[in-house]
């Protein structure tokens, strides 16, 4: 039994019995025509955001994300996109690390492969804790749009956590958006507040606090496929770690396996750049 | 198995002590630079509309570009595509480059299109 691949050629068949035309190793060439066809299942996803954001029913008005992503952890107050501007750093600074272990690669260097290899992990690692909190805020919401019985909307200037009674005497509320400057306060406002029509507190896939449903469903599909690449990529990384400190590639003569990762770590990187353009800046 | 009609291209891509040093010295570079951009970018984005008010439009393609230049900088420094032999450079850009430009063109004129329907028969 023979297949194509198995059939003995004649090396003149083969690249024409020259050199790769590419001058590229079979692996590397696969890796980048993988990250080819990933990169254009992210630009998909990017478009239709922008195909949502731009068709926009009119009389609704897609979030800022100064306004949703203002919050840091362990900081009370408004950080807008401060939070996010410093998993970018992590993220961009684990690819810095990486590309670091691959250069360590070529000059069989095992031990600095090791030690920046390790750091790529930690980043990756941070990143993907840094995203668990972006979601678990986003989902729990900060300052729940209510629908006033007049048809006004109006946003709780402090959102109440689940089991917190809320204070008449030092509730407010903004009327219009979260930034706005026409606030009602105290009894009064707390009034308005139980005679509400509706009352959305964070967000899930049917509604949220920010804006049309599509922004959220956006939200957790988008970033939370390039967490799964991340989540992967931390796991692959590992792997090769564990694989240099064994010698595995000392022995084979080249780390061309850490370049083969990187390539993926960078890609990784690279989406969230865009990402973090279209979703959290533009 | 070990076959002898195969070039390993993987055991020719080591560089010296020497060479080594320049090239963290161009990674330290990008580092650098792509810091700087992140950096102006959130610092655009939390005050372009104290500083600049109405400029949106500006402010968006800044954004725009500054993404591209850092991408590029991704993609030709850190994955060393810069690095690769043009005909491999041109086979992964070349095409992708052209079905992103066609769809970002088409999505958003059809989204824009959509949204001119809706107001006006809605």
């Amino acid at each position: 039994m023979s297949g194509e691949a198995s059939k003995t050629m004649s090396n003149a068949v083969l690249w024409g019995g020259g050199r790769s035309p590419f001058s590229l190793s079979y692996g590397k060439l696969m890796i980048w025509f993988f990250l080819v066809s990933d990169a254009l299942t992210f630009s998909g996803l990017l478009a239709s955001y922008g195909f949502a954001r731009h068709s926009l029913m009119p009389g609704m008005e897609w979030p800022i994300g100064e306004v949703v992503f203002s919050s840091f952890p362990g900081l009370s107050g408004s950080y807008p996109l401060m939070y996010v501007a410093l998993m970018t750093f992590i993220l961009i600074i684990s690819s810095v690390t990486m590309v670091l272990a691959v250069e360590a690669g070529h000059r069989m260097d095992k031990k600095g492969v090791v030690k920046w290899l390790f750091l790529t992990v930690l980043g990756g690692a941070f990143f993907l804790g840094s995203q668990a909190f972006e979601w678990s805020h986003f989902i729990h919401g900060s300052h729940a749009r209510v629908t006033l019985a007049d048809g006004r909307t109006a946003f709780l200037t402090e959102n109440p956590h689940h089991n917190e009674a809320i204070d008449p005497a030092t509730f407010a509320m903004t009327i219009g958006s979260v930034q706005s400057e026409e606030v009602v306060k105290g009894p009064e406002a707390y009034k308005l507040y139980q005679n509400a029509i509706s009352v959305v507190s964070g967000a899930n896939m049917t509604e949220n606090e920010y804006g049309p449903t599509s922004y959220a469903n956006f939200f957790f599909f988008i970033t939370g496929f390039h967490g799964f690449h991340v989540f992967t990529g931390v796991v692959l990384n590992i792997v090769v770690l564990t694989m240099v400190i064994k010698g595995i590639f000392h022995r084979r003569g080249h780390y061309e396996m850490v370049e083969k990762a990187g390539l993926y770590w960078h890609f990784v990187d690279l989406v969230w750049v865009f990402v973090f353009t279209f979703f959290y800046l533009v | 198995m070990e076959r002898d009609d195969i070039i390993e291209y993987s055991l020719n891509a080591g560089h010296s002590e020497e060479q080594g040093r320049v090239i963290r010295k161009k990674i330290l570079f990008v580092t650098v630079l792509l810091s700087v951009i992140t950096i102006c970018e959130v610092l655009l984005g939390v005050f372009w509309s104290t500083w600049m008010p109405d400029s949106w439009h500006w402010v968006k393609w800044t954004f725009i570009v500054l993404t591209m230049v850092k991408a590029t900088y991704i993609v030709m420094s850190f994955m060393h595509l810069g690095d690769e032999r043009r005909n491999i450079r041109s086979m992964i850009l070349m095409p992708y480059m052209l079905f992103l430009m066609y769809i970002a063109f088409i999505v958003i004129w059809e989204a824009n299109y959509v949204h001119e329907v809706l107001r006006t028969f809605l």
